[in-house]
């Protein structure tokens, strides 16, 4: 028997080692290559190099922003709607449950199709106009994260008494509006906060629909643009949106303590 | 009795009388409209000129002609390769994951490794698109680290017949995003083995072995089955990975329907509508099997 757990011990090293060789090795090899911008020397010229580029700064705080109106628009979107449904209308979440995974069977490829051939033409022209690029941007996005926007808020819906809650609040004479972002939100906090910072590390690097829809002005397709000219540039790019997915990850950790929500995310 | 007010505020089912009475049906529906509305413009009006264009020809008439062309041998092998990978980076994603959280949950390692393979793969699984592309190419491209480090153990990668650039490469760098996802979505159904399970069999007389083929596994099937579907749909609807890495020359379904948006390819929107329609179809498919697979998953750990 203890034989048995021996070996069983030295298995479970073995794949973690496999596993972390698997993690460390792309990262190690991508930020010693991007140490070699200038020869023979180890140097950060890669990364002042990106960090002074103009560029980089614009296309960051552009989907930075886009990023920002994103969760904004979902948690308008998403909250309101799992909390009535939760309060008024129960036989409808099912529904609403399906609806909300549908993006898992509509690849981003294919949904930026979509809505290109429905919004350039009549009756919405959206494409038209730099504004309106960028409102369809947002909403396939806020669509991306609509699965683990709602998947998070209703769970966090489902631990608090919301029915309680309402009553209470209307029985002191709260209107829906005070109930809504008195009550209910400051109880969603942590959810709202853990989609929120999910949706951003999505959507700060995101390519395909960017790529398609505003092209260079996204973070995505400068990224691109960057590893098909200057290969030590692309490089510390790399390890810079790792360590941005790493933060963003570890916000929401700290946000979820103690709780042990997956982060299921991902535009691949 | 109708006729009492007090009676209609007074459901029947015994529960205490509602704070106010409830407000009238339609009312009640006007709170998901906005909900509706965006899932209607954004979701199902797209989806909905993919279904309709793709039975339509450049004039707007009724054709089946578009699913015809989808039997071009170049289009079906698209579609095969996409699935392929899409099955090859789920089974094999989701062996090295099953294992590695197997390792920090029964296979007795220290508690902050568990901790740290969780964050981890919580990076990971988020660490995709252009920048992984990048990651592996400055790995196991032409002049890659660990290439290079082969080449100096005497084993050259490249002459060999291996391809960062080809299926095989292009697989082992989706698994950096595949794996990781294994290990999120099956530790918590790990953990939801119970103890008394293995100990109940142990006193039966079970081999360590027979625990696992006949309790363990069985129990955890669907959930295994329904991650990979997840995995494969992951890898399916790749585009911004393959395209960095390989250029657009490698023959996937996504890399067909990108170059069919930006019209220098294929110049037939119809064919474009039945594409799109095929990965839908396909997704589905898989969806359906999922959701069927973790409702009798959760069935079993929730006892």
């Amino acid at each position: 028997m203890v034989e048995a757990m021996k070996r069983s011990v030295f298995w479970s090293w073995f794949w973690m080692f496999i596993g972390t060789l698997y993690f460390i090795l792309p990262l190690t090899s991508t930020f010693l290559f991007s140490l070699r911008a200038k020869k023979d020397v180890l140097s950060f010229l890669a990364y002042e190099r990106i960090f002074s580029d103009i560029n980089f700064w614009r296309t960051f705080t552009f989907s930075l922003i886009v990023g920002f109106f994103t969760i904004l628009v979902s948690i308008l979107l998403v909250v309101p709607t799992a909390y009535w449904i939760r309060l008024r209308l129960p036989k409808l979440r099912g529904m609403i449950e399906f609806l909300t995974m549908l993006p898992f069977v509509i690849p981003a490829i294919v949904l930026v199709f979509g809505l290109i051939r429905v919004f350039s033409g009549a009756p919405f022209f959206l494409t038209n106009t730099y504004a309106g690029t960028n409102v369809l941007l947002v909403a396939a996005y806020v669509v991306l994260a609509l699965p683990y926007m709602f998947r998070s808020v209703d769970a966090g819906l489902g631990a608090i008494d919301v029915r309680s809650l309402t009553e209470a609040a209307q029985s002191l004479g709260a209107s829906w509006p005070t109930i809504l972002f008195k009550v209910i939100f400051p109880n969603l906090r942590v959810a709202i906060l853990g989609g929120a910072f999910l949706t951003l590390a999505t959507v700060i690097g995101e390519f395909t629909i960017a790529t398609f829809l505003v092209g260079i002005k996204a973070f995505g397709p400068y990224m691109s643009l960057i590893g098909q000219n200057k290969t030590y540039e692309a490089s510390s790019l790399t390890i810079i949106s790792f360590l941005l997915t790493w933060s963003f990850m570890g916000l929401i950790q700290l946000f979820n303590r103690g709780k042990s929500d997956s982060a299921l995310a991902g535009a691949h | 009795m109708s006729s009492n007010p007090i009676s209609n505020s007074v459901n029947t089912k015994r529960d205490a009388p509602q704070a106010r009475p409830a407000l009238s049906a339609w009312r009640d529906w006007l709170g998901v409209i906005p909900f509706f509305l965006f899932v209607f413009l954004f979701i199902a009006l797209p989806s909905f000129r993919l279904l309709i264009g793709s039975f339509q020809d450049s004039d707007g008439q009724f054709t089946l002609k578009n699913f015809a062309d989808l039997m071009d041998p170049s289009i079906l092998g698209a579609y095969w390769v996409t699935i392929r990978i899409s099955l090859t980076t789920a089974l094999g994603g989701g062996l090295l994951g099953f294992l590695m959280a197997y390792a920090v949950t029964v296979g007795g390692l220290p508690r902050w490794v568990r901790s740290a393979l969780l964050t981890f793969s919580g990076v990971a699984s988020n660490f995709a698109g252009v920048p992984l592309a990048f990651a592996f190419i400055t790995t196991l491209g032409r002049i890659g680290m660990v290439t290079v480090f082969l080449k100096l153990l005497g084993i050259d990668l490249y002459d060999k017949g291996f391809s960062l650039y080809s299926f095989w490469g292009l697989s082992l760098t989706y698994m950096y995003f595949q794996f990781p996802l294994m290990v999120l979505t099956i530790t918590p159904a790990l953990d939801g083995l119970r103890r008394e399970w293995r100990e109940a069999a142990e006193n039966l007389g079970a081999t360590s072995f027979q625990y696992w083929t006949r309790v363990a596994l069985p129990i955890l099937t669907p959930a295994i089955l329904g991650t990979m579907i997840l995995l494969f749909g992951n890898a399916f609807g790749a585009y911004a990975t393959a395209l960095s890495l390989t250029g657009g020359f490698i023959n996937l379904i996504t890399i067909l329907i990108g170059s069919q948006i930006k019209g220098d390819v294929l110049h037939n929107v119809g064919l474009g509508y039945a594409l799109a329609l095929g990965m839908v179809v396909v997704m589905g498919v898989m969806m359906t099997i999922y959701y069927f697979l973790r409702r009798r998953s959760e069935r079993w750990l929730k006892q």
